[in-house]
């Protein structure tokens, strides 16, 4: 298993966002995560890569523990050079791109290999440039982020996310942040990565890419997963009434 | 007393007008980075005395400050028997620490602010891609923070070199306390003029200075 996360909890104060949500992620796996907002998909992606912190469960990538629990019931994160190797296994794709405003494109492709994985120059550099290439985007190296269009941005993220060769990558709405008219072009270079069988986590309101892209998409409502399966069978046939009603409402 | 002579004697001063001003910037700049991180420490009791400290700072003249830091350790340990400080006779130093530590509050809130205004989107980014928290702050957000405040800071070294006049009040002898002397023996207005124009020059240069790296910034956003 990449990823394995068992009896996830969290709340923001009273609120409970996700409630006892086990996930797990098989090497090549494309998985979607549908859901009203509010339903905790990008909690448990943010839960995912520790951007916060789970009140009780335990999480794994690559069969190492990265979050473990105690019989009381104690949460313990790892830390140190162990941290910094299990955060090396993901990378996120954020709704706002988020890149680095003051970099290059390629310097924001090519930093955090450079001086987080203290990688070769040379390969780091042609390792970027060739995933730039793969974006469509190699004609713009040095342009600043401030200068693409946000179809652009986005995918220079991807690249920026792909180049410190994460075994498993989660984006988080990566096209909710475009006009309709862009969202086509991230969602082509996101399909072409399945393809490569990139092992990928996906929360998405794009319900046609969702049915096309992944191996296995999960419907999450109120905090919980409320039904999963072949996209076939959750779309075509789904079983429990709030994910016919919740695909009613994109069928309109 | 001509008006050439009156110029080349405040020139004499222009020298330690000059000490003040870069000594000032040379030492509260970076004290004033940690006074920030303290201001922001989440440490109630750090955050509350850096906070109590800058509004006592900010909210008492300079004037004030300068003459505590120069007579107050003479006045406070007069009355004890086991340690007796004189007024210092290099009158630089009392001035650069009474200006240091106020501008140094002053470059901590602009500090502060610069940095509370960054997204925490580029946080999250340099956190997700393994950076440390140094890396994070070094490489990602001051360079972001320097380029949102550089107009501040321009507004404050501007108001610093005609702040350097004040040491008039403790007879540090800079260029406005001799051009005051000669206006007080010479019974003339014209030394006031001559160090009007003094400042206006010097705060033209830095203005040009600072604009510069300003469009040194441009490149993004």
């Amino acid at each position: 298993m990449i990823l394995e996360m068992d009896n996830i909890q969290k709340s923001f104060g009273t609120l409970r966002v996700l409630r006892n949500i086990s996930l797990s992620v098989d090497a090549g796996e494309v998985v979607s995560i549908i859901g009203p907002s509010g339903s905790g998909k990008s909690t448990l992606l943010r839960c995912a890569t520790f951007l916060e912190t789970v009140d009780s469960g335990t999480i794994s990538y690559m069969d190492t523990p990265a979050v473990t629990m105690d019989e009381y019931g104690n949460i313990n994160y790892v830390s140190g050079a162990e941290l910094r190797r299990i955060k090396s296994y993901y990378g996120l794709v954020f709704q706002q791109f988020n890149l680095f405003p003051h970099y290059t494109v390629l310097k924001n492709v090519m930093d955090a290999p450079l001086h987080v994985q203290k990688r070769d120059k040379a390969e780091v550099r042609e390792t970027a440039l060739e995933l730039l290439r793969k974006m469509g985007l190699a004609d713009k190296a040095d342009a600043y982020p401030c200068q693409l269009s946000g179809g652009q941005q986005q995918r220079v993220a991807i690249a920026r996310a792909l180049a410190t060769k994460p075994e498993i990558l989660f984006f988080d709405e990566p096209t909710s942040a475009l006009d309709p008219e862009l969202t086509g072009e991230v969602l082509k270079v996101i399909k072409q990565l399945a393809e490569e069988d990139m092992t990928m986590v996906i929360v998405t309101h794009e319900m046609p890419f969702a049915r096309a892209v992944s191996d296995r998409v999960i419907f999450m409502d109120g905090g919980v997963i409320v039904e999963q399966g072949a996209p076939e069978a959750v779309f075509g046939d789904p079983q429990q009434e709030r994910t016919k009603l919740f695909l009613r409402g994109y069928e309109r | 007393m001509s008006l050439w002579t009156m110029v080349l004697k405040m020139s004499e001063g222009l020298g330690r007008t000059c000490a003040i001003f870069f000594l000032t910037l040379l030492f509260s700049v970076p004290l004033g980075m940690i006074v920030a991180f303290a201001r922001m420490s989440k440490n109630k009791v750090i955050s509350g005395i850096t906070r109590f400290f800058i509004s006592i700072l900010r909210g008492t003249p300079l004037m004030l400050q300068l003459l505590a830091v120069t007579y107050g350790p003479y006045y406070i340990t007069k009355s004890l028997d086991f340690i007796s400080i004189s007024v210092a006779r290099n009158k630089l130093i009392p001035v650069v620490v009474a200006f240091a530590i106020n501008y140094a509050a002053y470059f901590a809130e602009i500090y502060r602010g610069g940095i509370e205004s960054m997204p925490v989107g580029q946080y999250e980014a340099a956190e997700v891609l393994g950076y440390t928290k140094t890396q994070t702050f070094v490489k990602i957000i001051l360079p972001q923070v320097i380029k949102r405040i550089l107009p501040s800071i321009t507004n404050e070294v501007i108001t610093l070199v005609k702040d350097t006049s004040m040491a008039f009040t403790v007879s540090y002898q800079e260029m406005f306390t001799i051009g005051k002397q000669i206006a007080n023996s010479q019974t003339s207005f014209m030394p006031f003029v001559v160090a009007g124009v003094f400042y206006f020059v010097f705060n033209a240069i830095v203005d040009f200075g600072m604009g510069k790296a300003e469009k040194a910034l441009d490149y993004y956003q």
